[in-house]
This record gives structure tokens, sequence and C-alpha cells, in this order.
């Protein structure tokens, strides 16, 4: 066995077993660093392609900066296994349902792609600059979308969060009072 | 290309340059609290550690002593791994930065061998320092929230939200300055600064990205939550601040990868501003002496450089006063990153203009 095939094989195995512990552990927290090693290990599957841009930003942005966000709303909230609230039987049956129907949608998505066998020696496509390239005139239309899509985001975030205005101003003068 | 061939040789050599490395930076950071008391005691006009060895000298190595030496304490509501895993995160973040860091320039053996002062140069380098630094806050965050204590939790709350607020900018302003040399690799960037003055100009990065140098310089404060900004710390509103339940070698790591991450970041601050391992006159230097000489040379100048910068960090601290937590958001939110954008455009348009002539 090549080293390649060692790496792959550990990597695959540590991401398996990672995302595994995410759904099976009682604790919120524990879940999330289970997710953050799984986001590693899928960066070293990055590297290992030779993807080293991919790889880091799938650090900096979920492992560094989404998963915090997540870890800050459970610390917030302070939510342990025991005041985790029991789900009912209907709850239960919905969550199976849905999420079969995700699997089967994944399972049929990766049916109908046609495998490509990567050549591991001559990937020079994601490096930073030939990425960029290709970003930046191939897809520069669905790239640019996607940030519109990520201001829409932001901007009905901001909606949510802010606080309501009363519109009675008798209201406000005696809030003041 | 993928390369991965094992090299036994290669190991050695990195490992040992790792190994240096690792050490050297925890002396400076050993040596760094020392300074620190230095520093306070000279600008509030007081004397100073002066009991242990000459000048105080041996100070660190007393307070490390102690805190060996201290009772080990959990709490029992503590969750108790996390709780552990904290400070070693904290310390595993704040060492890992520097394996990007171009020391020196290669030095070539007689015998026609490459010998690199760097452990990795990977072609997305300042990315990985971002990506190190974007972790650093689990230490922090993870170990505030095992400790069980409300001021704990809160200075943790705050640690985190300030470091991701004040990142924005930093990755920010650093676009301006990448836009310029065109290239990621911390290498390659030390590079283009080669001595100090060609075609008419400085070459440092500083004198090219002054407005990009003040901004990045800011929120490395925030980032390593050093003074005016060390509001995780705050004592008059948090008690302590993350680190409140922590005894003995665990408070320790705390303490000490802050002064780690100090001297990294001015290293890096040297590196990417105020050209790295090279200095006026470079050219001439290298033709009179050794080729290890010089490179040895080119290490203490980088070295000298981060020391500058720790002095300055450390004369900053004993000057201001702390911000206001509304305060610093307001800061990182609504002046420093719509300036790091003012700064991006305006550096762009100049690229532009002069590509066209």
């Amino acid at each position: 066995m090549e080293i390649y095939d060692i790496l792959f094989w550990v990597l695959s195995a540590v991401a398996v077993s990672c995302a595994l512990g995410v759904i099976l552990s009682r604790n919120p927290v524990n879940s999330v660093m289970f997710l953050i090693l799984t986001f590693f290990a899928i960066s070293g599957h990055y590297i290992l392609m030779n993807v080293q841009f991919l790889a880091i930003v799938n650090v900096i942005v979920y492992a560094g900066a989404i998963m915090v966000l997540f870890l800050f709303v459970i610390m917030l909230m302070n939510l342990n296994a025991d005041v985790e609230p029991q789900k009912g039987q209907l709850v239960q049956l919905a969550g199976v349902i849905s999420g079969g129907i995700l699997f089967l949608v994944i399972l049929a998505g990766i049916k109908s792609a046609k495998p490509e066998i990567m050549d591991k020696a001559s990937t020079d496509i994601g490096l930073i600059s030939n990425l960029g390239k290709v970003l930046f005139t191939k897809y520069v239309l669905p790239f640019e979308i996607s940030s519109v899509l990520f201001l829409s985001a932001m901007i009905g975030a901001i909606v949510i969060g802010k606080k309501e205005e009363t519109k009675d101003p008798d209201a406000k003068a005696e809030r003041v009072n | 290309m993928l390369l991965l061939q094992i090299d036994t040789a290669l190991i050695i050599e990195k490992a040992l340059l790792i190994i240096t490395i690792l050490l050297g930076s925890l002396g400076i950071a050993m040596y760094a609290t020392w300074g620190e008391r230095k520093v306070a005691a000279i600008m509030q006009d007081r004397i100073g550690p002066n009991r242990a060895g000459p000048f105080g000298l041996f100070q660190p190595l007393a307070d490390g002593m102690k805190l060996f030496f201290k009772e080990e304490i959990i709490p029992d509501g503590s969750t108790r791994f996390i709780f552990i895993l904290g400070p070693c995160l904290a310390m595993l973040t704040a060492t890992m930065t520097s394996a990007v860091i171009p020391w020196a320039p290669d030095f070539v053996t007689p015998g026609g061998h490459v010998f690199s002062f760097q452990v990795a140069d990977i072609n997305i380098g300042i990315l990985f320092v971002f990506g190190v630094v974007s972790l650093g806050v689990y230490g922090v965050m993870l170990g505030g929230w095992a400790s069980n204590n409300k001021f704990s939790l809160l200075s943790s709350i705050r640690a985190a939200s300030q470091a991701i607020s004040y990142e924005l900018a930093m990755g920010i302003s650093l676009i301006a300055l990448l836009m310029m040399t065109g290239s990621l690799s911390l290498r390659e960037i030390v590079a283009q600064q080669h001595g100090f003055w060609s075609d008419g100009y400085f070459t440092w990065n500083f004198f090219k990205q002054p407005l990009g140098f003040i901004i990045f310089l800011t929120c490395s404060f925030a980032e390593l939550n050093r003074a005016p900004f060390d509001l995780p710390e705050c004592e008059s509103e948090l008690n302590m601040g993350y680190h409140q339940e922590y005894s003995s070698m665990k408070l320790g790591f705390y303490l000490f990868s802050e002064y780690i991450n100090l001297f990294v970041s001015s290293v890096i601050l040297s590196t990417l501003f105020f050209g790295g391992y090279n200095f006026p006159f470079m050219d001439q230097v290298a033709g009179m002496v050794h080729p290890l000489l010089f490179s040895l040379i080119c290490v203490m100048v980088l070295l000298t450089k981060a020391v500058m910068i720790i002095l300055f960090v450390m004369a900053v601290r004993w000057t201001l006063p702390r911000f206001r937590y509304d305060q610093l958001m307001k800061l990182g939110w609504k002046s420093l990153i719509p300036l790091a954008l003012f700064n991006m455009l305006v550096t762009g348009a100049v690229i532009l203009w002069t590509m066209k002539k």
C-alpha cells in the first residue's frame, strides 16, 4: 500500500466515526466537537487531492466560524442531555420519514453521478490561482448570484433579530417616562 | 504535482527545525513575561522584578516552578474532559502558527543541498495562519464553558465574539496587501520585499499599505486579547476572566499561550509588513560573510523586528485605558471594516490604474 492509500483510509475512518459521534452522543457540546473533527478529516481529504485552498477555507469558515456560533448558542441556552425534552411519537415518526426521504435523494444523486477517477499525480485544478481563474471566468454568474443569496440571508437575519418597534407614539412616550 | 515520498534525511532536518522553533518561541514567550513587568515598571517609575538573579532574570523560571508546584483543582461542577482540553487547545493553536514563517533565506551547502529555514512552504501560507487563529478561540470558549462558572462563561463569550468580529476586518485589510503581492505564500511575500529600496521606492509593504498596517495591527491587538481590548480578562467586571477556575499549570498554559501568540503575531506582522528577514544593504552583507553566518544574521534581524513590535504592544498596554464592550464592537464593525473596505477599493483602483499605463 502506498502512503496515499494509508492516509485515505485513516482519514475516511476518522470522518465516518466522527460523523457517527455527532448523531450518537447525548451531550450537544460533544456533538459539536465531533462535527469539528469531521470537518478536519474532510479538509485532510481535500489536501490529499491537492486542493489546499478549499481545505483551509473549510477549516476557517466551518470549523473556525460557523461551529463557534453553534457552540455559542448551545452554551447560552445551556442545553444538556438531562434537560432535553423527550419528543413525542408523532415527531419521531415525522423525523424518520423526512430523514429517509433526504437519504433517498442523496442515494439517487450518488447512483446517477458518473464516477470520475481522479488522476492523483496531475491535479493542479485546486490550487488557488487556477480555482480563482475558473471562478471568475467560467462560473462568474453562479458565483455572483450566490453572493446575492448571502446578502439576502444577512438582511433577513437582521430583520428577524431587530427589536419590534412600537408604532403607537403613546406607548413610546410611556416607556420613556 | 502531489508528492508523498518519505525521505528520512528531510524528516530529521524538519524535526530539528521544528524543535528549535518551538524551544525558541517558548523561551522568548518566557522572557516576554519578564519584559512585560520591566516595561510596566519603567513606565510607572518602579524597579520591577529584581530579586531572582541579576535584573530579576530568573523570575520567569521561578514563576513556572511556582505554577508547577501549586495544587491542581478541578471543580466538581465542571465538565472534566473539556476542562482539561481547553488549555491544551490554547497551547496547541499558539504553537502551530509558526510552521509557515520563513525565518531566513535558503541556505545552500557546498554540496548543493538546500536547507530551508521554513518548516512548510505551502502556497496558502497566510490562510493557514488565519485558519489556526480562528481555531484559537476554541481553547478559551471550551475552557470558559467547562468551568461551570458564570463569569468564565461571560468572558469566553466575549472572547469569541471579539475574535470573530475582528477577524473580518483583519482579513479584509490583508486582501489589499495580497492584491499587491499576488501570492498567499509567506515565502513569496517576503521575497518580494527584498532589501529596503528598489525602483525609487521602499520595498517593504508597510510603506505601500500604511492604512492596511494600522487596521491589521489594531485587529491583532483584539485577537491577542491585549489591552486596550482585553475585555475577556476585564477584572473589574468579570473577576478574572475565562481562566478563573483554573489553577496550577493549566492556568500557566493559558497565560503562557497568550505570550506565545504575542510573539508569533509579532513575527507575522514583521513578515507581512516590515520585510521579514530583509534588511537594508543585505546583498552587500551577503557577499562579505559566510552563507551560514548570513542566514543567522537574517534570523536575528527578524527576531529584532519582532521584539520591537512586542515592546510596542507592551507600551500600548500601559498607555491606553480599556475600551467598553459596546465601544469595542462599534470600533470593529462600524469603523475598521468600512475603513478596510475603502483601503481595498483604493488599492484595487491604483493597481488597475498602474496596469493601464
